[in-house]
């Protein structure tokens, strides 16, 4: 039986690791990730969890704990923060080179210097191109659901995943949703055996020095040089778009809800001006369109769950009808734009239906550091977009700066 | 019954607000308000100083978690806060203010917004609870002045959250401080 119960963020994070079973949980506590662990440990502690909990002295040894757990077949979890990600940011390229299906919660939080506690996206955007796969996701029920697709694809595609959520606005708010039963996620997440797993009866060297070209191996066949090895990262990772849809509907026929992969819209089908955003400002942003609706502004908003891989092709075939696409980002590509909004019009570029008809691309910048966000603020930046249309285009316009 | 209800709660840090709004968005939840959010504010929680936290109910899910500006009630754990910090400010005209005070109703002014008021504290102790334990004798007050929602279920919430931790003393609390609320017009 599955129910319903109101808790926080960390916590739908927590029962979500419980009901994958995983059996190795290596963290540093961070702001605002803490409760998380310590929800953890808590279950591990009472036996309600059957893992081992190894605390460890900082993040990147908690990343290097679980890619050892892992290369010896265990379903590891970690999660961190901020600076925290930061600091095994070695480790997070180790382990997608590795292949090591790892599942990491960020809980987003602004990068220091100066130092802040409060959300932004700045910690996981930065990670972007560790060849890690990316999923945000907007509250409570999409954080324990995600975190439970998130082993399935993991282990599907031999990719680690990184289940991004809002620091504090999703981490620490209390809302309700559904825990689903333990037999249900059995059946959806068998256990995970690896095709080749460290045995120390046998060992082995994983992951040594590899040289520019293929060679022959001992076995007289031709070995993969370091750039087979990374291509085929690439090309596995483009193929977890994909497959990442089929997890979603699996999840979807297992336990009735969800069946959005790659993004979730609302009020786009006639919509000539869509908002873009990623976790849970997206779903700020349905009020936003519900007021601009109300005023005769053709207003929707989509929010993207899979960032890496990026769905180039779906992303573009879905915005190229629209006018105007505005992207709202908690984090900037320091010295250009926002990370996201590049992404964007590459996609439109690239895969548009016809290049002479793009819609327009503004990007604004918000909510750095914890920055509140009101929705007016909101209304008025989609209206002034909508308004201005393609003539005004001159980088990225800050929402609530006050200089 | 309104389809949305915004209420914002003042503590202390440490006091447990947080707890509090936690326990009446489970009753309303209950009572088929599937929209609710608990939203705390962040960051900040330092034992003692002046915290709040954003309850919005709803018969809809809850999209906007910014922090409540115009609430329909306030309720105040400490009634000191009150010279410490604009706890009114965006109250709307007709709310409801609900204050834990040793002081009498005639003491506060509202504008136009009804008060009531109930010295939890003191009552929080006769039920049996350590000094300064409020955040379940809170709700007793709420309860008689809001009307929300019914004392039995919400100290059924009660003794469900408190279990192990002397839930039938926080259920009394509750009950005396409904018995005992005073409210105004």
């Amino acid at each position: 039986m599955s129910s319903h119960i109101i808790e926080s963020g960390n916590t739908a994070a927590a029962l979500g690791v419980k009901l994958c079973r995983v059996q190795v949980i290596a963290a540093y506590p961070i702001t605002p990730q803490t409760p998380l662990t310590e929800k953890l440990s808590e279950l591990v502690d009472s036996q309600e969890m059957e893992a081992q909990y190894i605390p460890v002295e900082s993040e990147h040894s908690a990343l290097a704990v679980c890619i050892a757990a892992s290369s010896t077949g265990a379903r590891a979890f970690t999660a961190t923060s901020a600076n925290g990600l930061l600091y095994m940011h070695e480790q997070i390229h180790w382990a997608a080179g590795a292949r090591l299906p790892l599942v990491m919660c960020v809980v987003n939080r602004g990068v220091g210097a100066p130092w802040t506690i409060w959300n932004d996206h700045q910690d996981s955007i930065s990670q972007r191109d560790t060849g890690w796969i990316q999923l945000y996701v907007n509250d409570h029920q999409q954080i324990i659901d995600g975190v439970i697709k998130a082993y399935r694809l993991a282990e599907s595609v031999m990719i680690p995943v990184m289940v991004c959520y809002d620091g504090y606005l999703l981490s620490h708010t209390h809302m309700p949703f559904e825990v689903p039963s333990q037999e249900a996620v059995d059946s959806f997440l068998p256990p995970y055996r690896p095709d080749y797993a460290l045995d120390p009866k046998r060992p082995a060297n994983l992951n040594t020095v590899t040289l520019p070209d293929t060679r022959v191996d001992t076995e007289g066949r031709t070995a993969h040089g370091y750039m087979e090895i990374r291509s085929l990262l690439h090309e596995d990772l483009q193929r977890a778009v994909e497959v990442y849809q089929d997890v979603e509907a699996g999840f979807r026929d297992t336990f009735g809800r969800g069946g959005e992969a790659l993004f979730e819209h609302y009020r786009c089908e006639d919509a000539e001006y869509v908002a873009v955003a990623l976790g849970s400002l997206s779903h700020n942003l349905r009020d936003v369109v519900d007021t601009l609706r109300e005023a005769g502004v053709p207003a929707g908003v989509m929010s993207i769950h899979l960032y890496r891989p990026f769905p180039a092709r779906q992303i573009a075939s879905f915005l190229s009808p629209a006018k105007g696409v505005i992207v709202f980002e908690k984090a900037l590509s320091y010295g250009y734009e926002g990370a996201l909004c590049s992404d964007i019009k590459a996609a439109l570029l690239t895969h548009a239906r016809s290049r002479a008809d793009l819609p327009f691309v503004h990007n604004y910048i918000l909510g750095l550091g914890g920055r509140e966000i009101k929705t007016s603020q909101l209304v008025e930046a989609m209206t002034a977009s909508c308004k201005a249309g393609a003539a005004s285009h001159d980088g990225v316009r800050w929402i609530g700066l006050k200089l | 019954m309104k389809d949305t209800i915004d209420i914002r709660w003042h503590g202390r840090g440490g006091q447990g607000a947080i707890t509090a709004a936690k326990i009446v968005a489970k009753a309303m939840f209950s009572l088929g308000y599937e929209g609710v959010a608990m939203i705390p504010t962040f960051g900040t929680e330092r034992r003692g100083a002046p915290v709040f936290s954003s309850l919005k109910i709803s018969r809809r899910k809850i999209y906007d978690l910014s922090p409540i500006e115009r609430p329909d009630i306030v309720v105040v754990l400490d009634h000191v806060l009150m010279e410490e910090a604009d706890i009114t400010s965006g109250l709307k005209e007709g709310g409801l203010l609900v204050i834990n005070s040793p002081c009498s109703l005639e003491s506060y002014h509202a504008d136009g917004r009804k008060v009531a008021v109930c010295n939890v504290t003191a009552l929080a102790t006769r039920a049996g609870l350590p000094a300064g334990v409020v955040n379940t004798g809170i709700i007793g007050a709420f309860a008689r002045a809001s009307g929300l929602a019914g004392l039995d279920l919400l100290t059924e919430v009660i003794e469900e959250e408190f279990k192990g931790r002397k839930p039938e003393a926080n259920a009394l609390a509750a009950r005396l401080a409904y018995e005992h609320t005073i409210v105004g017009g």
